[in-house]
């Protein structure tokens, strides 16, 4: 994996032609003078993936699994319906499904078709998530990309990679890290990250495992 | 259809490129684009499937070198025309051709969100299970040049059926606006040496979501 850095910036997005907010803009003033669309509505839909709905979300989902049992049974065996408990539905989480990592089983979460994503408890995806690199590499060399973000699985432990092809979307239930017993649902909370819930990382009491 | 978004075990791409505290959207007009496409289609003149397979069409270049929402605004620009929402030359000249209806009152944001709460994929008509869970199943070798989602990789390879999810959309004739034909939707799980071979780890697998006319009996 390679790390950005300031200086040597190289993502995709930097390669779009400078034109491309001229076109956008172009295309928003036809669609709304054609009375096809609302521009409160369009600033409303990035307010709420800009700053309401991310990983946070799933992060809360994840702690209340560590610490209340009866809720990770049902988070389990019918995701959507424990998710909704906390106020978490809409696009692109109309189907949830929760895996579990164990000592013995580690989940990782793609799409090679396209980019779908956990929308309500993630937010929407990062770039490496969406990018050729991720979606070819993920199914045929789960163990490399997973060593690209730091996370070393010995043989014994089962990798179970998840190709979201349908409507079905994933959210990993990663292990709760040793050290964090006497954490509350808060702390525990702030310690789960995004990287963790698609299964690119495992959770540590240090946070060294990025985002 | 082959194409190049179907990139499951390609190689050539790279080391995965990661970006810290990356933002929601790099600049303001990925938002915008992010938006519009959310937006226009509540007008329900086309569905998930046919969005996915817009982009899909985008020429295999054109689709490596795009950035994602250069590849949404593209998507979004051919369904806008193959609709009949906006016309070629109201793109060309950014104004509406002159007598051209004006929808009134404009798309708001409660009818967008409306649409997204009505939005499921699961379809509560009957349809038999072909598979059961456990059963031996082998993904069929299917090449249509239109939509699907069955990944290259998995085409042809034995797989078990792991779980049932129930009555889905199915995806193939959805996007060509050929019916919804629901139909079973299944977990399977297939060895990664199943699918690539001896170099694999041995107990390492892949789950892909599969709809019933994907699979034959093993």
């Amino acid at each position: 994996m390679a790390e950005a850095s300031d200086s040597d910036h190289d993502h995709e997005h930097q390669a779009v032609p400078s034109d491309m907010a001229l076109r956008v803009k172009a295309l928003e003033s036809l669609l709304v003078e054609k009375g096809l669309v609302d521009q409160a509505a369009l600033d409303v839909l990035i307010d709420t993936y800009e700053h309401k709905v991310g990983p946070r979300n799933g992060a809360r989902v994840v702690a209340r699994a560590w610490v209340d049992g009866e809720f990770k049974k049902r988070l389990l065996a019918d995701a959507s319906a424990a998710l909704e408990e906390l106020g978490y539905r809409g696009g692109q989480g109309e189907h949830m499904l929760v895996v579990e990592n164990t000592p013995r089983i580690h989940n990782l979460v793609v799409c090679t078709l396209c980019s779908c994503y956990p929308w309500p408890v993630l937010g929407l995806p990062p770039v490496w998530y969406k990018s050729a690199p991720y979606r070819s590499r993920a199914v045929i060399d789960p163990r490399g990309v997973l060593r690209e973000f730091g996370t070393e699985l010995t043989e014994d432990v089962e990798v179970r990679v998840w190709d979201s092809t349908a409507e079905l979307r994933y959210l990993v239930l990663p292990e709760r890290p040793a050290g964090s017993e006497n954490m509350n649902e808060e702390e525990l909370s702030a310690l789960v990250t995004r990287d963790a819930m698609v299964g690119v990382r495992k959770v540590t009491i240090d946070k060294a495992g990025g985002r | 259809m082959n194409g190049v978004h179907d990139m499951g075990g390609m190689h050539g791409f790279g080391p995965v490129e990661y970006e810290r505290d990356e933002p929601v959207f790099h600049e303001p007009w990925e938002g915008r684009v992010y938006a519009l496409t959310r937006a226009m289609g509540a007008w329900g003149k086309w569905n998930i499937d046919a969005s996915r397979h817009s982009r899909e069409r985008i020429p295999p270049a054109e689709y490596l070198r795009m950035s994602y929402y250069e590849k949404w605004l593209a998507g979004l620009t051919r369904l806008l025309i193959e609709h009949g929402l906006v016309m070629q030359a109201e793109l060309e000249s950014g104004k509406p051709a002159s007598g051209s209806p004006k929808a009134t009152p404009a798309l708001s944001l409660e009818q967008v969100a409306a649409f997204a709460a009505r939005r499921t994929f699961r379809r509560d008509v009957p349809a038999p299970a072909r598979f059961a869970a456990g059963q031996r199943v082998r993904a069929r070798n299917l090449h249509p040049a239109g939509h699907i989602r069955l990944p290259r990789y998995a085409r042809g390879k034995l797989g078990t059926v792991e779980r049932d999810h129930g009555v889905f959309v199915f995806p193939d004739t959805n996007a060509h606006f050929q019916g919804e034909n629901p139909q079973r939707l299944y977990s399977v799980r297939f060895a990664a040496r199943e699918l690539w071979g001896e170099e694999a780890s041995p107990r390492d697998t892949v789950y892909i979501d599969m709809w019933d006319d994907y699979l034959e009996p093993a």
